[in-house]
């Protein structure tokens, strides 16, 4: 304990006892605040999802009934997820349009599965602010591309569900999702 | 400048908030060199785990209700699901019952503490009083707490409970069913019980300021009941009593950590994990065990009325306690008959309580009058006489004067120790 008799203040009476108490001091005090970091993580982590939440977290959906070029909407985590029947028309103009007049560059071959190219499966939800894009029922307006338009600030999307105009910065994202046959798919 | 206070904090920014709103003068006085008398024994723990206690309780009940639903239907699977799915859902959930329990402990040894060294005398009756407040605010927070969950003994309960107003001449029946808002115990009764269940626990920390502003205006009572007559007979609450504090605190989360994981249940009743019946009750309605000494007074008069007014007179005796005790020496250790008697009421508190935990019937309908009729005595008669015909001992000169080591005697904590282990 030497070293903390030169550490201790200047003057201070017991130079040693006084090294000594700071250290219990720190001690003490970070002992008890690692405490109360171990007695808040229950509270705070009991807001995170819990697991019945958790365990909603994959849907499957029978994709047989869906007519080409009509669009339904399912719910996944609580979201809208869209399940688009694609038209070759669709396909041709979502494949022909250049990468760079897109706000955000991606090809229509990397947004869907190879082999299943008439479907697109996209989070339903505008990537401006959250509102959920019109267009799957028949009787919605698509926009000028043919895919979704949002009815809250206009942002369009085209039928890859990338964002052509408006508002919105980037494109519909995709959820995780695998064909489990022709026929079927599982999201999550 | 009229009306701001000269600081003497040096840290600019504390200096600045200080002189405009001095909170950290206040601190230090009411905290850190606040004049305490230097004798202090463990019993004094008490109200800052208390305090502690009721922190717990509001944290964890906040996040209780995060994930609780208010409603008959959905009550009692909301609150599984908080055992099973929320992310140490289980966790608060038996801290927060369990917390109630330790409360219950925590005040009912702090109140002891008061009674052994006649806190509860001039000055500090209002004090008091204001803590008996906080136990009639703590038991109807615990009573509408325990509906919540909406099991078999959250329902009867409330039922019994309620049901008490009815024995009020003329207007009972009306107030019964204005405190279900209905002609049962249903979906009304449990909202309303939700809502002021979230507010109660305010409203008991309101009134714990107020404790503490008058606690903070007389001064500390101490072990030998004797005034503090200048500085050699104080020491400053920082570090001296934060320690000591400290030292109870890390006691007090032990035990509470034992009851909390190794036997979370041990102090509730299977019933309530039986789902609410209104069709059914279950063979044996028992309050929590906090409750059981009121339980048991109510139980041994065999009038309806007449039980009911006994077992709100428990408490309002404690109300007036500071007028019934007519002796002018605090301390009990200076008090050769009380100092037994105290013992005598404790042991009387006991019985009740064991006697509200078993069937009214046989020996225990005799005990549980005994020990009522014991009860009321005690406040009642007892004390008022006692405080004329009992010769004390002669009182030590000053809390530091070297005479009291020798006088004072040890603390009785074995048998101090006693109603938190019986009960
Ligand atoms: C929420 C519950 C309560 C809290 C948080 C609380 C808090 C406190 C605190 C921090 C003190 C000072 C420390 C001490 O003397 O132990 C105190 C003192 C006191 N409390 Fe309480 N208290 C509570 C309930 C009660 C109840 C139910 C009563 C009695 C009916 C009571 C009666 C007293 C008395 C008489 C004192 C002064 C003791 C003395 O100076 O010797 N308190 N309380
Ligand atoms: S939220 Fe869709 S455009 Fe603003």
């Amino acid at each position: 304990m030497s070293a903390s008799t030169h550490d201790a203040p200047m003057g201070a009476p017991h130079g040693e006892d006084i090294g000594k108490r700071d250290f219990l001091k720190l001690i003490a005090g970070a002992g008890a605040a690692v405490g109360l970091g171990a007695l808040a993580w229950p509270l705070i982590d009991s807001m995170n999802p819990s697991s019945d939440v958790l365990a909603l977290s994959s849907v499957e959906l029978d994709i047989a009934p869906i007519p080409e070029g009509s669009g339904i909407t399912i719910v996944w985590r609580g979201k809208p997820i869209f399940v688009r029947h694609r038209t070759a028309a669709e396909i041709k103009s979502a494949r022909d349009v250049k990468l760079t007049e897109l706000t955000e560059p991606a090809a229509d071959k990397d947004r869907v599965k190879a082999g299943h190219e008439a479907w697109l499966v996209v989070i339903g939800i505008c990537t401006h602010l959250g509102c959920v894009p019109l267009g799957n029922k028949p009787t919605d307006s698509r926009g000028d591309f043919g895919g979704w338009l949002c009815p809250c600030h206009g942002s369009q999307y085209d039928t890859s569900g990338r964002v052509r105009r408006g508002p919105a910065p980037i494109n519909l994202p995709l959820p995780p999702y695998a064909f489990t046959s022709d026929t079927k798919i599982k999201i999550g | 400048m009229p009306g701001l206070h000269k600081s003497e904090f040096t840290n600019p920014v504390v200096n600045w908030i200080d002189t405009r709103l001095p909170v950290f003068t206040m601190l230090t006085k009411e905290y850190a060199v606040f004049p305490t008398p230097r004798n202090f024994n463990y019993f004094w723990n008490f109200g800052a785990l208390a305090m502690i206690n009721l922190m717990i309780m509001i944290a964890t009940g906040i996040f209780l209700a995060m994930n609780y639903t208010p409603n008959t239907l959905m009550a009692f699977d909301s609150v599984e699901r908080i055992m099973r799915d929320v992310n140490y859902g289980w966790l608060l959930r038996y801290v927060h019952a369990n917390g109630a329990s330790m409360f219950f402990v925590v005040v009912y040894i702090h109140m002891f503490r008061s009674l052994y060294y006649g806190s509860y005398k001039a000055p500090r009756e209002l004090l008091w009083m204001l803590g008996v407040v906080i136990l009639l605010l703590m038991m109807a927070t615990a009573f509408m707490g325990y509906v919540l969950p909406w099991g078999q003994m959250s329902y009867w309960g409330a039922t019994v409970i309620t049901n008490l107003f009815s024995a009020i001449p003329l207007v009972g029946d009306s107030i019964v069913t204005f405190l279900w808002g209905g002609f049962s115990v249903d979906n009304a009764t449990l909202n309303r019980f939700f809502s002021l269940h979230y507010l109660l626990p305010f409203v008991i920390t309101g009134v714990v300021f107020l404790h503490i502003v008058a606690l903070h205006i007389t001064g500390s009572n101490n072990p030998l009941g004797i005034d503090p007559k200048g500085p050699q007979d104080t020491l400053p609450f920082h570090p001296y009593y934060t320690i000591k504090d400290s030292v109870g605190i890390g006691v007090y989360l032990i035990v509470f950590a034992v009851l909390v994981f190794f036997a979370p249940n041990f102090l509730g009743h299977v019933d309530n994990y039986v789902p609410a019946n209104p069709l059914v009750t279950p063979a044996d309605v028992v309050p929590e065990w906090y409750f059981l000494p009121f339980y048991a007074i109510l139980r041994s008069v065999p009038s309806k009325l007449g039980g009911v007014t006994l077992m709100f007179g428990a408490i309002a005796v404690l109300f007036v306690l500071p007028w019934l005790d007519t002796s002018p020496i605090r301390s009990a250790r200076f008090r050769p008959i009380y100092r037994q008697l105290i013992f005598v009421l404790v042991a009387a508190i006991i019985v009740l309580g064991m006697v509200g935990g078993h069937p009214p019937q046989g020996i225990w309908v005799v005990l549980g009058r005994i020990a009522t009729a014991y009860y009321f005595l005690h406040f009642l008669v007892i004390l008022p006489l006692l405080g004329k015909l009992e010769r004390p001992l002669p009182l030590p000169e000053s809390i530091s004067s070297p005479v009291i080591r020798k006088g004072g005697g040890p603390l009785p904590y074995g048998a101090a120790a006693a109603p938190m282990e019986k009960n």
